[in-house]
């Protein structure tokens, strides 16, 4: 379904009472809901307003960190034929963002940078940006592996430094219009729900029994206003 | 300061905006009553462009939707507030942990509840009798069924008739079919001998009026719906009752400190902040109708103190505050591994909230604790959001093969895993004590100089049962569904994973209601039993809080309350 198509019929269907209520005929603003839903971040309160813009004002990375950090995020998404890569998502600048947001990330992220480059200057005599890929790669291999059984208090700090730095740059990355494309989740629009499709109920081995779905609703009959006999059944 | 007085005098006066507070709205000025809402936060409409943040994007907003002060439940919540709001503190006594959520803003929390609505039944208005704890209701199911039905058929609530003894039928709207990982909770939970039923939420799956849009099935009644699908105070209530030629005099931004009275203590309107101008203000009405919340109306009447009433309004018998409950909380999710490797063809978004649930089913007589829990579920394929594809591949360990990593197989196990995970939670009962309160804190004030709540709160050994209860039937129905139960299992040094009281946000009974004025604050109408020109409509008159959830009871009653404040004046009793 396209979602603009869809938009607009709902906001002609049904939020127009709304708009009245308010005096406005459901002209121009309706129309510019419609035709371009706008990228803003909405529905803010003054103070977080105050605290977007502080945290906006304020630089945490410096230069060498933000391309140490791209560099180690492009390894963590690499790009490719098929795939976008971390930096074409900023995830850095995500990273960036919530280090400020959740100042408890900052200690962990620019230690473990300056870990990073403390363990390629010692094995490689460069820093890790300077590093081939293959050095880079012999790094992480030590660092990039977890065992679930021990406490994350418990690991070792670099390993729970990568463990930061992959956890962001996945949410930084999926959360994203590329992301979100390449993970497949189709919602976030509007839709009629009517149940799982035929396919995937076999791929799972479950099927809807006809006793629940005969008390679910008749979408056909959504739009037509409820009405109940005296004892509470739906005759609409 | 000279406090500035408005000349007007109302018929009704009420305070907050909520589900309470929102159902007196309508119904006083649908009867042709001049009323004041004074609400505590600013105005709030989700039709709005600028106040909707219902179909963003995650990458709208710089922190993905990561939940902040302001928004504890993430960055799109529509209720702004939370635990921890700057400048309003609250306090606790005796190492107690009681969490407090607000939402300051039109239409209150209604703005992010889930829209579990659920009537109480029978012998939740009598459990008394049945097991000896608390107390009865002084009104019974008979007397607030009518409510219920008016409720369903104003603001629309799908589910499903089923003829149980303790959780009531009534005027549905058609339910929609459950999602892929309900159908393997129906499994599960049958395999428990857990009974599933079609979930009972205020959302309009088909149209009930010309008003209100028809549900859209985006999953985000959170944030507020723009056609007004789902209920909230201010959509459903406020707004309607303003176009329907209603005289409503809104006053948002305005933080009330006390009921004012006369002479003969008779209350005479309310004392608010404008939080604008930070300068005090009083309005005059002939009765007030207290909505802030349970605990904020208790607040205001023990600050309410004067000659008459010297020990706060209504206050005589010493209970206000007192009796203060939650509901109960554990949880537990778990990893489905028939749910890997999902085709991602179709949008599963559905309501905002699940399709089915299991209503309590226990029988507490054989069992170490006196009161029920009902279960929700959750999962599926959600809108990434800030925390996705953190330890995206953690669930190797079940299969033995290596955690973490990087490169392009992070990206196929993300794929391989989304959507497995099936998370349950338990809302149960807990015992209404004298013994947990709130009260006044002489040591601490507000940044508009009034005294803030103490809390006092601790679970008893019978909520503690039944957390244990509830982790013990998640584990089985989680592994019944072919799942591994994720993290460990919430033992006895956790109160087996017992939330903090307050946690739920369902505090209810602050300002219990009771025949005798001795033992209670206000009579079965919600009057109070000193002052008979004051109301508490939100769940501070509740005896006990049933394992529902308590909106649907708070507009009944409330409406039912309402009723009679229209009758008592019409007949000049008040």
């Amino acid at each position: 379904m396209d979602r603009r198509k869809s938009l607009k019929s709902i906001v002609l269907g049904s939020v127009a009472g709304g708009l009245a209520l308010h005096g406005c005929k459901p002209s121009a603003e309706t129309e510019e809901l419609v035709e371009s839903p706008k990228m803003t971040y909405p529905g803010r309160v003054p103070l977080e307003e105050e605290l977007i813009a502080e945290l906006q004002e304020e630089e945490f990375l410096n230069p060498h960190e933000v391309a140490t950090l791209t560099i180690l995020c492009d390894l963590i998404l690499p790009g490719s034929e098929q795939f976008k890569a971390a930096s074409d998502a900023d995830v850095v600048g995500f990273i960036e963002f919530m280090a400020k947001d959740n100042p408890r990330y900052q200690p962990d992220l620019r230690g473990g940078l300056m870990w990073l480059d403390h363990k390629c200057n010692t094995e490689f005599a460069k820093e890790f940006k300077d590093c081939t890929v293959e050095q880079q790669k012999s790094i992480l291999d030590t660092i990039a592996f977890y065992d679930p059984e021990v406490p994350g208090n418990e690991r070792p700090f670099e390993v729970n430094f990568f463990s930061l730095v992959r956890n962001l740059t996945m949410t930084g990355f999926y959360t994203t219009k590329i992301g979100i494309e390449e993970i497949g989740y189709k919602g976030n629009m509007p839709n009629v729900w009517d149940g799982v499709p035929e396919d995937v109920l076999a791929q799972h081995g479950v099927a809807y029994e006809e006793e629940w779905l005969a008390k679910c609703v008749d979408q056909s009959k959504r739009g037509v206003i409820a009405e109940w006999d005296e004892n509470g059944n739906l005759i609409t | 300061m000279q406090i500035i007085e408005n000349s007007t005098v109302y018929d009704a006066i009420i305070v907050g905006s909520g589900a309470g507070g929102g159902m007196a709205t309508k119904v006083l000025s649908e009867a042709g009553l001049k009323v004041a809402v004074v609400e505590a936060g600013p105005f709030f409409d989700p039709a709005l462009p600028e106040h909707q943040t219902q179909l963003k994007w995650p990458y709208e907003s710089p922190r993905r939707g990561a939940s902040t002060r302001f928004r504890p439940f993430g960055d799109f919540d529509a209720a702004y507030g939370g635990w921890d709001i700057e400048g309003e503190p609250y306090t606790q006594k005796d190492g107690s942990q009681f969490e407090w959520f607000r939402s300051r803003m039109l239409g209150g929390r209604t703005n992010h509840w889930g829209r579990i609505s659920l009537r109480f039944g029978p012998k939740d208005f009598k459990h008394k009798d049945i097991d000896g704890h608390g107390d009865n209701w002084p009104i019974s199911y008979e007397d607030i069924k009518p409510y219920y039905d008016k409720v369903d058929k104003l603001i629309g609530v799908f589910g499903t008739n089923e003829g149980l003894p303790n959780d009531p039928d009534g005027f549905f709207l058609p339910p929609p079919k459950p999602r892929l990982h309900e159908l393997f909770y129906i499994k599960g939970a049958r395999k428990t001998n857990v009974p599933v039923y079609p979930a009972r939420l205020s959302m309009l799956t088909k149209k009930l009026n010309d008003y209100r849009g028809v549900c859209f099935y985006c999953g985000q009644c959170n944030r507020a719906c723009q056609v007004y699908a789902d209920f909230s105070a201010g959509t459903c209530l406020i707004f309607p009752a303003q176009k329907n030629g209603g005289q409503v005099d809104l006053f948002v931004n305005c933080m009330v400190r006390e009921v004012t009275t006369d002479a003969e203590g008779k209350a005479t309107g309310v004392s608010y902040i404008n939080k604008e101008d930070r300068k005090e203000y009083k309005l005059k009405g002939k009765v007030v109708v207290l909505g802030a919340s349970a605990c904020s109306s208790a607040r205001i009447l023990l600050n309410s103190k004067s000659k008459q009433h010297p020990n706060g309004l209504g206050n005589s018998s010493d209970v206000v505050g007192k009796y203060l409950h939650d509901s109960t909380g554990a949880d537990r999710a778990g990893f489905i591994p028939d749910l890997m490797n999902r085709k991602v063809s179709y949008n599963e978004d559905g309501v905002g909230g699940m399709h089915v649930y299991s209503p309590w089913w226990g029988d507490n007589s054989k069992l170490d604790f006196p009161r029920g829990y009902h279960i929700e579920v959750w999962g599926g394929m959600g809108m990434p959001s800030y925390g996705f594809g953190f330890n995206a591949n953690e669930f190797n360990k079940f299969f033995g093969t290596k955690v973490g990593g990087y490169g392009d197989v992070l990206r196929s196990d993300a794929k391989k895993y989304y959507g497995a995970v099936v998370g349950m939670a338990g809302r149960g009962e807990s015992i209404a004590r004298k013994e947990n309160y709130c009260e006044i804190d002489p040591t601490t004030v507000d940044e508009f100089g009034i005294p803030v709540l103490r809390f006092h709160y601790k679970w008893s050994q019978y909520e503690i049962n039944q957390a244990k209860h509830m982790q013990d039937t998640f584990e089985e129905i989680l592994i019944n569904m072919g799942g591994e139960p994720l993290g460990k299992k919430p033992g006895k040094e956790t109160n087996y994973g017992l939330h903090n009281p307050g946690n739920i946000i369902h505090e209810v009974g602050t300002t219990r209601m009771g025949d005798d004025p001795k033992t209670s604050v206000t009579n079965k109408y919600q009057q109070l039993h000193d002052v008979d020109n004051v109301f508490i409509v939100d769940a501070g008159p509740f005896v006990s809080q049933a394992d529902k959830n308590c909106t649907w009871t708070i507009l009944a009653l409330s409406m039912r309350a309402s009723e009679y404040i229209v009758d008592q004046l019409k007949q000049q009793n008040i």
